[in-house]
């Protein structure tokens, strides 16, 4: 059974700008514009796009927060807007940008307080707080006010918040925003702990591409409300007609390089770069490199991710 | 039971079954059921998130007692102004300064114990622009609720404690007989109006769903009508008394049923029945402030990110 399905689901905004002096002008933003996806239970999905492309607005949508303009939601077979509170009790969701602690109060406060409101057995509620306690290492903390705590100690604050009371879904949106690279590994070993080991659905919102890359079999790109690639990580570099690079190292100077298959893209002294497509095997054209040139050294170079993706996002026409 | 391949290539046992029926209990336990206790659930969620404002209030040691000293006096200085009025006149469109002391205490007492429960509702319009109600939109417990408990503080018990001293000695004062009815009525509305004051405090804070700086118009009938109700409304225009008898029912909250208690003549000869149906009104109010609530959450657009 799908955990989460949509079906169609569009959002728009109307936006009031103020036109000249005293005309405004009623414009509309389709902020998600026909998104159809379905998510199985255990998977840990990656949902990446640029600034603006309507990550945020479904993952609102999804937790009932927003009202979707059309189409159709299910959360755990919860309609989401309709029955929000009901929805509530079945996910967790983390906002990298803000949070769900009580400021002034220690952290263990706020725990407390989700003990309560999502009423969660006294012997579920120590048994997933020791657990959040010992993975995100947040002992020292817990007594600690929030305001006190840094940005990365208090997104791990978070997360244990998220999930004290077994969520199906943990929705994250961009929950490494603003961490140093410790805390980022901190966080990423802990969502995947979570994810493989309690069997919690993911949906992960992030500018990271390490995130996806070390977290998400699954990677969704949308853009301007719409899906532009839905599928493994490796697949996305066959979308996005990336090129691997193979780096060259001569006896010494030559001219460029010319075999079948692949095309050099820099020279500097005796190292040439060649580049080929991503999907061709890299054994045809070092056979031929060997061939015809004197031969040292020679290295291939996977694509970055991040080319991959911004080549993805230019394409797409602006709609 | 599934096993599952972590990295190293050890299987780990997951600690619960995947199917999406792991819940930890029975639905039915979990989401409160009916009207009843739907409606218990959003008192106690009110509760909760009232008790967390109150220790996070705590964590600043301002003196509780000075703040609400403070606040008693300069909710006092409205029922200073009636009095010197009374320096030199002894009637004010006929009605005496005890009878006055009635008027303003119960529609003192009422807008303090609206503000008190649900008065932070006004600040809905920052909330929505600060991210906080999207926080609150993910809790399985009524937004309503955590929106009206939020900052709640004990030191606005300062206006329904002074207004409670002027309702008791206006009660000594007045040569009234205390028949049973009127003890009744009295009694039902404080509670209607405490009610009535509520509505207005919700269904004038939900409309900075669409427009954000509503706040100030909520604020002129709340503050502004507790104003108006300290005073008889035979000194004001026919039209006004009508508008918040029939419009914004502030005239249910103390004008209608003091009439009756203190046997005077409705100025706008309405049928007695208007007097006695202040929790009637209250029940409207409620109504109305609901479904508006309701349509505020479906225009909600979120606050941006
Ligand atoms: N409350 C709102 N009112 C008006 N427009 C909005 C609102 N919320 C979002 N939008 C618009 O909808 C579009 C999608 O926004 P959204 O926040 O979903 O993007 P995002 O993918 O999360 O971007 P980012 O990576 O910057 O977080 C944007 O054009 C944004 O301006
Ligand atoms: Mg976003």
């Amino acid at each position: 059974m799908a955990l989460i399905e949509l079906e169609d689901v569009a959002r728009t905004f109307t936006i009031r700008a103020k036109v000249g002096r005293l005309r405004r002008e009623r414009r509309e933003v389709r902020a998600v514009d026909g998104l159809s996806f379905t998510v199985e239970a255990g998977e840990c999905v990656g949902y990446i796009g640029p600034n603006g492309a309507g990550k945020s607005t479904t993952i609102k949508m999804l937790t009932g927060i927003l009202v979707p303009s059309a189409g159709r939601l299910r959360v755990a077979g919860v309609d989401p807007a309709r029955e929000r509170t009901r929805l509530a009790r079945r996910i967790g969701v983390v906002f990298g940008q803000r949070t769900t602690l009580w400021w002034d109060l220690p952290l263990r406060d706020s725990y407390d307080l989700a003990r309560r409101i999502y009423r969660i057995p006294d012997a579920r509620y120590r048994a997933n707080l020791d657990r959040c306690v010992e993975l995100l290492e947040l002992g020292p903390l817990l007594d600690t006010p929030v305001r006190q705590l840094s940005l990365g100690q208090r997104m791990r604050g978070d997360l244990a918040a998220a999930l004290l009371h077994d969520p199906q879904v943990l929705y994250l949106d961009e929950p490494t925003i603003g961490l140093d690279v410790v805390s980022k590994v901190r966080v990423r070993e802990f969502l995947r702990e979570i994810n493989t080991v309690a069997g919690t659905t993911v949906l992960l919102t992030t500018h990271d591409l390490t995130d996806i890359e070390q977290l998400c079999g699954r990677v969704m790109v949308i853009d301007h409300g719409r899906m532009v690639y839905d599928g493994g990580l490796d697949g996305l570099h066959a979308t996005g007609r990336s090129e691997r690079t193979l780096v060259v190292d001569l006896a010494g100077p030559s001219a460029p390089i010319e075999v079948p298959g692949a095309r050099v893209v820099k020279v500097d002294g005796a190292r040439q770069w060649l580049a080929f497509p991503a999907e061709d095997s890299a054994a045809p054209i070092v056979a031929a490199v060997a061939a015809g040139y004197p031969l040292l050294d020679l290295s291939v170079r996977e694509p970055a991710i991040e080319d991959v993706i911004a080549r993805m996002y230019a394409k797409v026409p602006i709609g | 039971m599934a096993e599952y391949l972590v990295e190293n290539g050890s299987s780990v046992r997951p600690e619960r079954p995947l199917e999406p029926e792991s819940l930890l209990e029975p639905e039915s336990l979990l989401e409160p059921q009916g009207r009843l206790e739907r409606l218990r659930w959003a008192l106690r969620s009110w509760q909760l998130s009232a008790a967390m404002w109150t220790r996070a209030a705590m964590a600043y040691r301002t003196s509780f007692v000075l703040m609400l000293g403070a606040n008693i006096m300069i909710t006092s200085l409205d029922f200073v102004v009636v009095i010197l009025m009374f320096q030199h006149t002894d009637r004010l469109g006929g009605w005496t300064l005890p009878e006055l002391g009635l008027l303003y205490g119960t529609s003192a007492f009422a807008l303090g114990m609206a503000d008190l429960l649900v008065g932070s509702v006004d600040a809905l319009g920052e909330r929505i622009r600060a991210g906080t109600l999207d926080v609150m939109l993910i809790r399985p417990a009524p937004a309503l609720s955590q929106v009206c408990a939020e900052r709640f503080t004990l030191r606005r018990l300062g206006r329904p404690a002074q207004a409670t001293v002027v309702l008791l000695w206006s009660v000594s004062a007045l040569r009234v007989d205390w028949s049973w009815d009127k003890v009744l009525l009295l009694a039902a509305l404080l509670v209607s109006g405490t009610v009535i004051f509520g509505a207005l405090f919700v269904g004038g804070a939900t409309l900075q769903f669409w427009w954000g700086e509503a706040k100030e118009l909520q604020n002129s009938f709340t503050y502004g009508g507790a104003t108006l109700l300290h005073y008889p409304p035979t000194v004001f225009a026919k039209e006004l008394v009508a508008g918040v008898t029939f419009g914004v029912p502030l005239a249910f909250v103390n004008w209608l049923p003091l009439l009756h208690i203190l046997g005077k003549p409705d100025p706008l000869g309405l049928p007695a029945a208007f007097q006695f149906a202040s929790p009637l009104a209250a029940a409207l109010s409620v109504l109305v402030a609901a479904l508006a609530w309701r349509a505020g959450l479906r225009a909600y657009r979120g606050a941006g990110n």
